[in-house]
């Protein structure tokens, strides 16, 4: 193995400035989608599961095509075929005067393919809430949307951090698919410096070093968040 | 809206039915790769020797918190370094994902291991077999038996993460039909068209997997 190793060049203006600048987008992309992933894939996991066979139906078609198309399939559709699809004006905005479409779109497709997975999460959580609750709920007379709102839900969403946290660590390294659509985000960057110098080592080093940090950073978060949410004495939430 | 020219799939189906080859071998030979090697690991993992495990849960930890792409540019820039020579982006591309996909297969199969009962081992134990013996004969074959429904599932997400070989121009399904969109000016139908064959087949594997499950269940 023949090779140069430089790591300074990772703290030399230009190079750290852009390994900086990656973060930024990287974080950025994957909070911002996360939220609306969470507030759609919460109705559509609902959806999945209230009795009413239409909401069902649909919901659970939102959920097959967006998990079953690959996300960079689909972070190209949104970018260069959704434009040619919307109506003429829309589309021209879209492509002309829409600020940062590189980052709307990433986000928006990010969003929307997250919460097909968040929202097979909140279906899984709300159909291992026992039977006899709902039973409980009914015959005391609560609708079905009150069911939902006052015992179904508070219950199933505190029952889902702990396999969310994963989900919340995907949507990070998802977000690096945003660089085929011409974002630099921390990948691209790291790919970039990588070219510039031929210091790749050091590059992709830093680049992983920084993921780690963040998987780190996130798995603490939600640890606080599980232990917070956590339902002392229910099944499967020992300790 | 544009008006859609449908004919440009049909006139480079060949050159997209390549690049679907190419992404089901790509596919294939991972998951051998993948589960072959994840198995070791979980292996490793729950073997009771210290450094082995830790080893063993490093790696699996590390892996599962760095992007795939950035897997990929990893070995793209590794592999010529410490082989010396080229060995084309194929070989390239196969070993960052049996490498990357290992770390969730040894997941799954760590689970799957943990899930065979106890005394299934002491019995293995009490009949005379050895460490390995028991695992070949006994653990394993029950392990991957529960856990064949998870292990198609993530087949079919490794099939689906094929796709990322176009950030370095791999021949694949997705960089055929990106090449035939840009060279044709036709991205809407072109890319329209990969989604619905990635719809299909990943759609299919999953009815396969729910089929799998309930077949298991009775």
């Amino acid at each position: 193995m023949n090779y140069n190793w430089n790591w300074a060049v990772l703290f030399e203006e230009q190079y750290l400035s852009w390994l900086i600048s990656g973060f930024g987008w990287t974080v950025s992309v994957a909070l911002s989608a996360w939220c609306i992933a969470l507030v759609i894939g919460a109705l559509v996991g609902v959806g999945k599961t209230v009795p009413n066979r239409v909401i069902r139906a649909v919901s659970a078609t939102y959920v097959e095509i967006f998990r079953n198309v690959p996300l960079l399939v689909q972070m190209f559709i949104w970018y260069f075929a959704v434009p040619e699809l919307l109506p003429d004006d829309w589309g021209r905005w879209m492509k002309r005067d829409m600020p940062n479409p590189e980052f709307v779109t990433a986000v928006i497709a990010l969003a929307l393919y997250t919460a097909s997975r968040i929202a097979e999460q909140v279906r899984a959580g709300i159909e291992t809430v026992p039977p006899g609750l709902t039973s409980a709920a009914t015959a005391h007379g609560l609708s079905v949307s009150q069911t939902y709102r006052y015992v179904l839900l508070p219950i199933s969403f505190r029952m889902i951090v702990p396999p969310l946290t994963s989900e919340f660590l995907t949507v990070f390294k998802n977000s690096s698919l945003a660089l085929t659509i011409g974002l630099l985000e921390l990948t691209a960057q790291s790919q970039q410096i990588a070219e510039y110098t031929f210091q790749g080592f050091e590059a992709f080093t830093a680049a992983t070093v920084i993921y780690v940090c963040i998987a780190l950073v996130a798995t603490g978060l939600m640890q606080l968040l599980e232990k917070y949410t956590r339902i002392p004495g229910y099944v499967g939430t020992e300790g | 809206m544009a008006d859609f020219d449908f004919n440009v799939i049909w006139s480079s189906l060949p050159f997209l039915w390549q690049g679907l080859q190419l992404s089901l071998w790509l596919t294939f030979l991972s998951i051998i790769g993948g589960i072959v090697l994840g198995t070791l690991l979980a292996l490793a993992r729950l073997s009771g020797i210290l450094p082995l495990s830790l080893i063993a849960a490093t790696y699996v930890n590390l892996i599962r918190s760095v992007p795939l792409i950035l897997v990929i540019f990893w070995f793209y820039f590794l592999v010529p370094l410490v082989l010396g020579r080229p060995i084309g982006s194929f070989y390239s591309a196969l070993i960052a994902f049996v490498l990357f996909e290992a770390a969730y297969y040894s997941e799954i199969m760590r689970a799957g291991i943990q899930s065979v009962k106890r005394g299934q081992i002491h019995a293995g134990q009490s009949t005379g077999l050895n460490y390995w013996q028991i695992q070949r004969y006994v653990v394993l074959p029950q392990a991957f038996r529960n856990m064949i429904p998870i292990l198609v599932t993530q087949g079919i997400i490794l099939f689906q993460d094929t796709s990322l070989v176009f950030v370095v121009s791999l021949r694949d399904f997705m960089t055929a039909s990106s090449i035939v969109a840009r060279t044709e000016g036709r991205l809407v139908e072109m890319y329209l068209f990969a989604a619905v064959v990635y719809f299909v087949i990943c759609f299919s594997g999953s009815m396969l997997v729910r089929s799998l499950k309930s077949r298991m269940s009775t």
